[in-house]
């Protein structure tokens, strides 16, 4: 019984480290996994080094900055105890706006300076404005967020392609495409190693995210309202006005997220990023958020982002075929919600 | 004969934590034992342990003379040992009856027989002298009726062994009455029921022996004829309680907290009353009577229209929580769970939600003053916690609701609206609370405190106030006023009829 009780209190201690860490070592087993597999690859003479390349990652990580920023704002609103299904119909519309501006100035003759100045502008608070429609429609109707998001999915994918008439915007300058494709560069071990730009992106949008969701009077209020809305109410916490900033500030992250992957695509694509909100919410998931809201991390929701992506391109290189790669993410996001369940069981179990 | 249950020597531990040493309970046939002891003592644990939850880690049962093991409550149930959950466990969508044969359904392989399910609902519901439609689905249904269906539901199996949790803490008193006839007739074809309450009164009235726990040890086990309230209590706590209820003598002052002529659409009928400083105003009234519903439109939790709510004289022209929050009210909620703490959230969090100037610069929050405000509230209220961090599910009733008052003590409020402040706390904790509630009227501050439990009231309260179908009565001074006139009150005899009623 004593021994009994040791290992009770052991795994306990496992799972509690698990879930604080759970998700980063996860993306380090991935890595060394890949890692592995490449080097017994290597010595087998099969292929050159591939996956450990300053080149692949800086590829991932431009590939995986535009779910990880929308995955900040998704964290927001899965703590808040929503959901936002938009996602990829407001990736494309923000970053079909944001070139139509762009492309539209430089016609006239605007200088370039200006011309991205206004069109990032325009795609970010096209971005806002629908996250802040989002929420309106959610306090003043008092309508499930998945079923307001869900009719959002198809206005905006409707108004992305009416506003193209179905048409990529080509013509955007090299300025905007380097947004999301150039970075800096600089000689290392005789490799030129670039960091993308995009990364900073993903820095600035993360800390700040990070920082208001964990360490401002308005983050707090988010956990509150996602934990237990009632509660939240009762201690005076403007809880409608705590979603309408939440949903803003989601739609916020959705148009810097469409800006970066327009860039990377190099024109505003009307169909482009469909399905993305899944990608989205399980990186968040994965990332430790409960859809049940109060819980989740804009750190966890990042790596989580970053995991998805990492376990793509490390199974496209060992040739896992796509197929099989999507077998594999489904069971990565049961498994991880699994883990979380387990801990949380063995946290309660402990209170006795 | 050997006793229908024998549980002896039970030991659990939880980790670190060990629930249950070397617990005994014999019970038989025919007989009501009562097990009582504070939240925490391990009566959960025990009956847990009984109906498969947990597995004891050493001891041993018997059932109806043969060991007994169940790895489920399922087993248990099927074994003959039926448990009534003090939280409920129902469909809300479902009808009455297919809750009540919900895992045991009458019918045939795949079809359901609704006709079978609605007549035994039915006989069921007539031993009780209820009248509940099987068809309605449980939802629409009040509190007490869904505990009544509950009680149905255990009783559906015909079990010779009937555990029941608190099953009264949501029955008025004649629902109650009913109950206990219910338990009697069970008494009388043999079934063994085990009774957990916290209502002293209530050990006497339908216990024949009690068994007392106190921190996972058994305390004593006596029959109820030599059982007295306070041998109980003491076995209790383990101590004696002097006095629960603090003497108090107070001279209120000034009119804090006015209210005239509420309405609200969910039921509030022209209230109004006045609160002073250092009185604390009791609510009496049956369950039901609207009391909660005063309160919430009060607080401007739900749609109400006043002619006049003022603070301290101030008028408070639109009462939302904020506005009254930032006035110095608040509300202390019933639904510790449901509305009054978030319950997978920290301690320090749920303490100062509402004063977030108070933990912050700029609206960033300073760890340094969230961890130091929090501390002084626990340690000001006696929270027994391992730190400020630790989430509100791990704690006792009776700790959560130090929370919760704690909150509004840290809001600095001078009007509190309790309800139900002792609801399902043990009575260790309740003293706690009466102290605190006491000290804070000597404080100067205006309470109202709502509670089902008279003695309560009549002990803390310096007036008292009757609810009846959403309308309020007069403020009696606690002095003139006793528990048959409440009753007579909160039944709806008029004051004069009430007055008649006691002469």
């Amino acid at each position: 019984m004593e021994g009994q009780s040791k290992t009770r209190k052991s795994a306990g201690l496992i799972f509690k480290l698990a879930g604080k860490l759970g998700p980063l070592l996860a993306l380090i087993v991935i890595l060394l996994v890949f890692t592995v597999i490449d080097v017994f690859f290597i010595s087998k003479g099969v292929s050159n080094m591939k996956f450990l390349t300053p080149g692949n990652f800086s590829q991932v990580i431009g590939q995986t900055v535009v779910i990880a920023i929308g995955a900040v704002g998704m964290t927001f609103i899965i703590v808040s105890a929503g959901i936002d299904l938009s996602v990829g119909s407001l990736v494309a519309f923000t970053g079909v706006t944001s070139a139509w501006a762009i492309t539209g100035l430089l016609k006239m003759q605007c200088p370039e300076a200006l011309a991205m100045l206004v069109g990032l502008s325009v795609g970010l608070m096209t971005g806002a404005a629908v996250g802040l429609i989002n929420g309106a429609a959610i306090n003043l109707g008092k309508l499930p967020p998945f079923i307001v998001t869900l009719g959002m999915m198809e206005i905006v994918r409707g108004a992305a392609l009416q506003w193209t008439n179905g048409v990529p915007i080509y013509g955007l300058p090299d300025s905007f495409r380097a947004l999301n494709n150039a970075g800096l560069t600089f000689p290392m071990m005789g490799q030129t190693i670039q960091i993308p730009y995009s990364l900073f992106f993903l820095i600035v949008v993360g800390v700040a995210g990070a920082f208001i969701l964990r360490k401002t009077i308005f983050g707090m209020q988010v956990y509150a309202v996602g934990s237990n809305e009632n509660t939240a109410r009762l201690c005076g916490v403007n809880v409608e006005r705590v979603k309408l900033f939440v949903y803003t500030i989601g739609g916020l992250t959705m148009g810097v997220a469409g800006i970066l992957h327009a860039s990377r695509l190099n024109s505003g694509q009307p169909s482009e990023a469909v399905g993305m909100e899944l990608e989205v919410i399980a990186a968040v998931v994965i990332g430790g958020g409960s859809l049940m809201g109060g819980e989740g991390t804009v750190s966890g929701a990042i790596i989580g982002a970053f995991i998805i992506k990492f376990l793509r391109n490390g199974c496209n290189i060992v040739g896992v075929s796509p197929y099989i790669q999507r077998i594999v993410i489904g069971l990565i996001i049961i498994i991880a919600v699994y883990i979380d369940q387990l801990r949380r069981r063995s946290a309660s179990a402990s209170k006795g | 004969m050997p006793p229908l249950l024998r549980m002896q020597d039970i030991h659990k531990s939880f980790g670190a934590t060990r629930a249950l040493r070397g617990v005994n309970l014999e019970v038989e046939a025919g007989q009501v034992h009562i097990l009582a002891g504070e939240n925490g003592a391990g009566k959960s644990t025990l009956m847990k342990i009984l109906t498969g939850v947990h597995q004891p880690d050493r001891g041993s049962i018997e059932f109806q003379g043969q060991p007994f093991r169940a790895h489920h409550p399922k087993e248990a149930l099927l074994k003959g040992i039926a448990m009534i959950y003090q939280e409920f466990n129902l469909a809300l969508h479902l009808p009455v009856h297919a809750n009540i044969f919900l895992g045991h359904e009458h019918g045939g392989r795949c079809l359901l027989d609704f006709t079978a399910q609605r007549q035994k609902t039915r006989a069921l519901f007539e031993r009780f002298g209820l009248d509940i439609d099987p068809d309605v689905p449980v939802g629409r249904l009040g509190v007490s009726q869904r505990q009544m269906v509950e009680i149905a539901r255990a009783l559906s199996v015909n079990a010779p062994l009937i555990i029941m949790d608190e099953p009264t803490a949501a029955l008025s008193k004649k629902e109650t009455a009913k109950l206990f006839d219910v338990i009697r007739a069970l008494q009388k074809e043999g079934v063994g029921v085990i009774y957990i309450s916290h209502y002293l009164e209530e050990f006497d009235e339908i216990g024949d022996v009690v068994t007392v726990l106190r921190d996972g040890e058994p305390a004593g086990c006596m029959p109820m004829s030599e059982a007295k309230p306070e041998t109980i209590i003491q076995m209790m706590v383990g101590r004696k309680i002097e006095e629960l209820y603090p003497a108090h003598n107070r001279a209120p002052g000034e009119t804090v907290f006015s209210v005239k002529d509420l309405n609200s659409t969910n039921g509030t009928r022209g209230v109004s009353f006045e609160v002073r400083a250092g009185e604390i105003v009791g609510v009496a009234g049956l369950v039901g009577a609207g009391r909660t519903e005063m309160l919430r439109a009060l607080f401007g939790l739900d749609p109400s229209q006043a002619s006049e709510i003022a603070v301290k004289g101030e008028r408070v022209l639109r009462p939302t929580p904020r506005a009254l929050t930032l006035r110095q009210v608040g509300l202390l909620s019933e639904d510790r769970s449901g509305e009054g703490l978030a319950q997978y959230l920290s301690i320090a969090v749920n303490l100062t939600l509402p004063v977030p100037e108070k933990i912050s610069r700029n609206g960033v929050v300073s760890n340094q003053r969230l961890h130091e405000l929090s501390t002084s509230l626990m340690r000001e209220m006696n929270v027994k916690a391992e730190s400020p961090g630790q989430r509100i599910n791990q704690l006792s009733g009776g700790n959560q609701q130090k929370v919760a008052l704690a909150r509004l003590l840290g809001a600095g409020a001078s009007v509190l609206l309790l309800d139900e402040p002792t609801r399902g706390i043990d009575v260790g904790s309740k003293a706690e609370i009466y102290r605190v509630i006491n000290r804070l009227a000597d404080e100067g501050k205006g309470i109202v405190m709502v509670s089902s439990y008279l003695p309560e009231l009549l002990g803390m309260c310096d007036s008292i106030c009757v609810m009846h179908n959403g309308r309020l009565s007069r403020k009696y001074p606690v002095r003139e006023i006793d528990a048959d006139r409440i009753m007579a009150l909160a039944t709806g005899l008029s004051e004069d009829e009430a007055l008649g009623a006691t002469a």
